[in-house]
């Protein structure tokens, strides 16, 4: 069954949810864009359902709310350690749909690949997801190409019209507050995507062996290895361990875990200088393998899930879209012509 | 609920240095969690010194009650690793990783190429086969190091040449009038001899260059690709398969190695 509130019922509502949640959502930072007096639409604490972006994708995910870009693990001194604390309350997320099928691949790797992230299980127990609604494709999105524009094992899920919400809430705890303040009971399925602008086909024949022919090339001029389109990216959890110390011997401090990139320089150095890929276009290989091929073959299912993010936040305008669309069936082409 | 906290490191104290040469020591250190998380030789343990971060070493040595890490002094971390002394503490947590399982090479011929601190993966597959000569055909170890400063492990060198290991160690270069062994490790893969090499079992430990050049060398004897074992090592920030960083193709380093068939990563591109 669903409800319809007005934006001052569901912002009751949310009053109610922020009683044991934080409310994480897309909104607006004025200001604090990539060029000067932009603005920029991430993740952030909302009270009040008029303070989320409705009508535009997010430019990084939700993902900081599950693992945080900086993330204390435990505090030291000399002797001992002591584990961080836990936020006091639990989350509840707006996502899209593609973001959601993007938490299925941080829990492959949070909970599945080895043993289980004592953090991310930590966060994860007490998350609630909310789908919003996709009335319409944004720029760059493939979900549909993905298969992640359907949604189904959400806790609640909401259509945003003209200041009306209407949500449909398998979630009993979260459903107790919109019975509350609902306007009345209506049937609610959650818009979705049929079709977007932009198609991927991601080559069925791809093999290792694509990482050595020359359609990485092109990237070595082109990318400057900033690392936004993984820093951007939903299904990206790379980090790297990080120690800070607060006293001036040094004795005392906390251990951090902080995102990082496969496309730093340090992401493959090790003691004594040793790098593994140089190259921008080896590091743009090893990401895009990852997300189109390797993941897939050890999780069973694909990692990219189409959110477009990387395409929209590339400052050299490189697109994955296009990598996959036509270079990756270039270096099949050269795989097969070389006969390897 | 959640699990057991992997990342929270334990306590453990420096019971002996060993001074190999200027840049490598081993720290044999105390360890009493052998029966809830015993060790096998080619696992390793991040070892964790607060402020400095840290970093995943080999086991080189396991007793009932302690540990060795044979440590090259290369980076911050290991820089200050090397400023503490017997009764200080290092953090650390582990074991990861597959390891050896000594009953791999049990009936058969065994030859181990190492090259300098990639010695330490495999030195407790050294000491058990010392020990257990008997249950092999043959063991043979090729070493090398880049000068005769950087030899390490002497002491054990001469236990295992007493108790019956074919033992060449050798230099990449030496002063004049050094009486021992001088080239790469691959000068002496061609000089083996095999009863049947057909079924020997060869593993590949060192640095990349060297692996990659000892398996063309292995290779080229005729020696069968799909008995050939590799230990590898690459960055690590956690040993859990969560940070990323030692990934490989589909293959992440930590939890799936770092021992590996040679014939299951050889089309593995980095």
């Amino acid at each position: 069954m669903g409800y319809q509130l007005s934006g001052q019922a569901l912002t009751s509502a949310f009053k109610k949810w922020s009683a044991e949640y934080d409310i994480y959502a897309p909104m607006v930072f004025e200001g604090t864009g990539r060029f000067s007096e932009t603005d920029v639409i991430r993740y952030g604490k909302v009270t009040d359902p008029a303070q989320i972006v409705w009508d535009e994708r997010s430019e990084y995910s939700f993902k900081d709310v599950l693992t945080p870009v900086c993330q204390v693990l435990f505090y030291f001194t000399e002797n001992e350690v002591k584990e961080a604390d836990f936020p006091p309350k639990g989350a509840i997320i707006f996502l899209r749909s593609c973001d959601l099928h993007a938490v299925k691949r941080l829990d492959f790797m949070f909970l599945e690949n080895g043993p289980e992230d004592y953090y991310y299980k930590t966060l994860r127990d007490r998350v609630k997801f909310v789908l919003m609604g996709c009335e319409h494709p944004f720029e760059d999105c493939f979900c549909v190409s993905m298969g992640t524009n359907v949604s189904t094992d959400y806790d609640a899920a909401v259509n945003a019209k003209d200041g009306e919400y209407f949500l449909d809430c398998p979630d009993a705890t979260l459903a107790a507050a919109l019975q509350e303040f609902a306007e009345r009971t209506c049937d609610v399925v959650p818009d979705h995507v049929e079709e977007d602008d932009v198609e991927v086909t991601i080559p069925d024949n791809l093999t290792n062996a694509i990482a050595k022919t020359s359609i990485w090339d092109e990237y070595d001029k082109r990318c400057i290895k900033c690392g936004r389109c993984t820093l951007a990216c939903p299904t990206c959890t790379c980090w790297s361990m990080q120690d800070i110390f607060y006293t001036e011997n040094g004795k005392a401090g906390e251990r951090r875990r902080v995102q990082t990139s496969c496309m730093f320089d340090d992401y493959t150095t090790v003691a004594g200088g040793g790098c593994f890929r140089q190259k921008a276009g080896e590091r743009m290989r090893f990401k895009v393998l990852h997300k189109v091929m390797d993941f897939n073959t050890r999780a069973g299912f694909q990692m990219c899930v189409g959110c477009g993010r990387c395409d929209a936040i590339c400052p050299e305008y490189i697109s994955l879209t296009n990598c996959i669309n036509t270079k990756l069936p270039q270096g099949m082409k050269e795989v097969l012509e070389n006969g390897q | 609920m959640a699990n057991k906290n992997e990342y929270l490191p334990f306590r453990s104290e420096i019971l002996e240095v060993i001074k190999h040469a200027e840049l490598e020591y081993t720290f044999r250190m105390s360890y009493d969690r052998g029966k809830e998380h015993p060790v096998n030789p080619g696992q390793f343990f991040e070892i964790s010194i607060p402020k400095y971060g840290e970093a995943p070493i080999s086991v080189s040595g396991i007793t009932d009650h302690s540990l060795d890490f044979t440590i090259r002094r290369v980076g911050s971390l290991t820089d200050e690793i090397f400023e503490n002394y017997v009764g200080d503490h290092f953090f650390m947590r582990g074991p990861y990783g597959n390891g050896f399982n000594v009953n791999m090479f049990k009936g058969k011929e065994v030859i181990l190429v190492a090259g300098g601190s990639g010695l330490s993966p495999v030195h407790g597959v050294i000491d058990y086969f010392a020990d257990h000569l008997d249950e092999i055909k043959k063991l043979t170890v090729i070493v090398g190091f880049k000068s005769p400063d950087d030899i390490l492990f002497k002491e054990d060198q001469k236990v295992w040449l007493e108790k019956g290991i074919h033992l060449i160690t050798t230099v990449d270069h030496a002063p004049e009038g050094y009486e021992g062994h001088v080239g790469m490790v691959t000068k002496y893969i061609p000089e083996l001899e095999f009863d049947n090499m057909a079924k020997a079992i060869a593993v590949v430990v060192g640095p990349p260059p060297m692996i990659k050049f000892s398996i063309l060398e292995l290779k080229k004897i005729g020696f069968n690709e799909n008995n050939i074992w590799l230990s590898e090592s690459r960055k690590m920030c956690c040993g859990l398969g969560k940070c990323g960083h030692c990934r490989i193709g589909d293959v992440y380093i930590c939890q799936d190695g770092p021992v590996f068939k040679y014939t299951q990563i050889q089309t593995m591109i980095d």
